[in-house]
């Protein structure tokens, strides 16, 4: 299969059939609806099953429900909407369920606007529902990072038996890239011995329930729970460089913020400023190893968000008082400018801007 | 000299004790519902949806593969179910708190697509595992934990009738509203019970059974007096009998 020009939230859609999935319950949202109108017309003709739900609640639900049976499935929503799904992704979490939920976010809070926004960063990163508990956050800045992604989503929720969350911005959702899909040769999904599909022939009833009254046996279950997310932190971290080995500054962006600020970056090095980027790709579990190998010897760091400043608490976390860390950041869907973070660069460097 | 068996226990449900308090009916409805399941011998094809509420621990009393779901959400994940495993009975068992209140959406919902599930609504006025508090189903002057002077419709509004409502939809395939007051009216209960499951296996949609149940402790009655109190307030009310039989007969 050759390149093809597509949409960003068909990107999502088309990437999760050749991970497998079958089966999405969504319901309409701006700015991610493109990808529930691709899954109506696309889940029949690979014999799967797309339901539009009364609501984000019942999407979700039906989302843990289809989980239960043990099949690749997918729900995604925007913002107003993914706060309506956190009930039951806590549930997906307390009951060990996997699946993808995608968060195409837009601006807030509130109605908010529908433009691009990254300002869920605290709700993905930080659990979002009740209950204490981490849930794998994967961030793509390219339509072909959505194709691989998209993917390795899926294989992470079935691997530890856990719900993952895609996050883009309106603006990836939006825009049309060329990208090529390939079939993930290794992509193999577990058994689901747990699967409640009936219990002809496994010789009694299985459960699937978060519900756990005895204190300390919840303890216990919970404890497992930290565990799995340990063994999630050892695993499963992405992040990409970017010229950060001779680095005096490092500028930390994620998803299309990243690739302006790559941007910025590359003016700002014409004029020798020494200055590099960690791109976080899983926003938990957070990159710590990049902040860890530089923070000795970089001046500073500065956050870059289309939010008024949440991924900067885990990249303070992660340096550690060993260098001073700063911020820049748009919000209410205003996209910063690669002129605004070159501008950001030259101030923080302490240089003079030309 | 030989014994012969004359009852026993259905193979429908588990052998775990029941937590449910004295008089209360979820456990003869658990029975007949696992007896139905028993008798129609598709135990081994059923998946359950546990709901929030009393009957949350249902998923250990059930003798088949249980799910439980988030409050009011048990016919989403019925759905959910059921639409990735056609060829399997599913069925949600819930409360009127859980159904009628928070739930109403999914439930009405689930009806209008015809989802071809069957829905177990236990209705006994009154939130029981939370300590009695008033339900959309409660009766008008009926004291509760949250109507200490009794269910004023000038505050609270008035009883949703939920069978009635739910066959104005026309997903619903059976709707029938039956109680648990009498051995009869037990009896008709299962065969109730035993028509909605029938319905599914036909592929003819939505199939929903209200049963009108009791709740001694937070009404403030013993076991007996439970029962005359559905009879005598409950059953004017909610008047028993066939809402909708897409089938046609009786």
């Amino acid at each position: 299969m050759g390149k093809v020009l597509m949409k960003g939230n068909e990107v999502i859609a088309e990437a999760a059939v050749h991970a497998g999935c079958k089966y999405f319950f969504g319901y309409p949202i701006t700015p991610q609806s493109e990808l529930v109108a691709y899954m109506a017309r696309r889940l029949p003709e690979v014999g799967g099953l797309f339901l539009q739900a009364e609501s984000e609640i019942a999407a979700i639900n039906m989302v843990y429900g289809a989980a239960s049976t043990g099949v690749r499935v997918m729900t995604s929503s925007s913002s107003p909407g993914f706060s309506l799904k956190q009930e039951g992704i806590s549930y997906l979490v307390g009951s060990e369920l996997p699946a993808v939920i995608c968060n195409i976010v837009r601006g807030g809070p509130g109605l908010g606007n529908i433009q691009p926004a990254q300002s869920d960063y605290f709700q993905v990163t930080k659990g979002g529902g009740h209950g204490d508990y981490n849930i794998p956050v994967l961030a793509p800045a390219s339509l072909q990072e959505i194709v691989e992604l998209t993917q390795d989503a899926f294989d992470i929720a079935d691997r530890y038996r856990t719900p993952v969350i895609l996050m883009g911005d309106g603006m990836l959702g939006q825009m049309m890239e060329p990208v090529e899909f390939s079939e993930r040769s290794d992509t193999e999904q577990c058994k689901k011995e747990w699967a409640t599909t009936g219990t002809r022939g496994d010789g009694g009833p299985k459960i699937i329930t978060s519900l756990e009254l005895d204190a300390e046996s919840l303890e216990l279950r919970n404890r497992n729970l930290q565990q799995k997310f340990a063994r999630i932190k050892e695993n499963e971290v992405r992040y990409e460089t970017y010229h950060i080995d001779d680095a005096e500054y490092i500028m930390v962006a994620f998803g299309t913020t990243a690739r302006i600020t790559m941007n910025a970056i590359n003016k700002a090095r014409q004029d020798g400023v020494k200055v590099g980027l960690i791109r976080p790709i899983s926003l938990w579990p957070f990159p710590e190893k990049p902040f860890i190998e530089t923070r000795e010897h970089v001046k500073a760091y500065v956050s870059v968000e289309m939010s008024a400043g949440q991924m900067i608490e885990d990249v303070r976390l992660a340096v550690s008082g060993h260098a001073p860390v700063d911020f820049y950041g748009r919000t209410g869907g205003v996209v910063p400018t690669q002129e605004e973070i070159y501008d950001k660069i030259i101030t923080v460097s302490g240089g003079v801007t030309i | 000299m030989t014994m012969k068996t004359v009852f026993k226990k259905t193979t429908g449900l588990t052998d775990k004790p029941t937590h449910y308090c004295p008089g209360c009916t979820h456990g003869v409805i658990h029975r007949l519902v696992g007896e139905v399941l028993e008798e129609m011998d598709i135990l081994e094809d059923t998946v359950g949806v546990a709901s929030v509420g009393c009957s949350v621990l249902s998923y250990e009393y059930f003798n088949c593969d249980m799910t439980q779901a988030a409050h009011g959400r048990a016919p989403a994940v019925a759905t959910g179910v059921k639409r990735v495993l056609p060829n399997r009975f599913v069925f949600t068992y819930q409360g009127d708190g859980d159904l009628a209140s928070i739930g109403i959406s999914e439930v009405i919902h689930a009806a209008a697509r015809g989802e071809n599930i069957t829905v177990i609504f236990v209705n006994n006025t009154i939130y029981g595992m939370t300590g009695g508090q008033m339900a959309p189903t409660t009766l008008i002057g009926q004291k509760t934990a949250t109507t200490p002077f009794g269910r004023d419709i000038s505050i609270q509004g008035l009883p949703i009738k939920v069978c009635e409502m739910m066959a104005t939809l026309d997903g619903a395939a059976y709707i029938e509203r039956v109680s648990t007051h009498d051995v009869p009216h037990i009896q008709k209960t299962k065969k109730a019970i035993r028509k909605a499951f029938e319905t599914q296996k036909k592929g003819l949609g939505f199939s929903m059974v209200e049963i009108l149940s009791t709740c001694p402790t937070n009404w403030g009655l013993d076991p007996a007096e439970s029962l005359e109190w559905v009879k005598d307030n409950m059953v004017p009310v909610y008047p028993l009998g066939v809402y909708k039989n897409k089938e046609g007969g009786k």
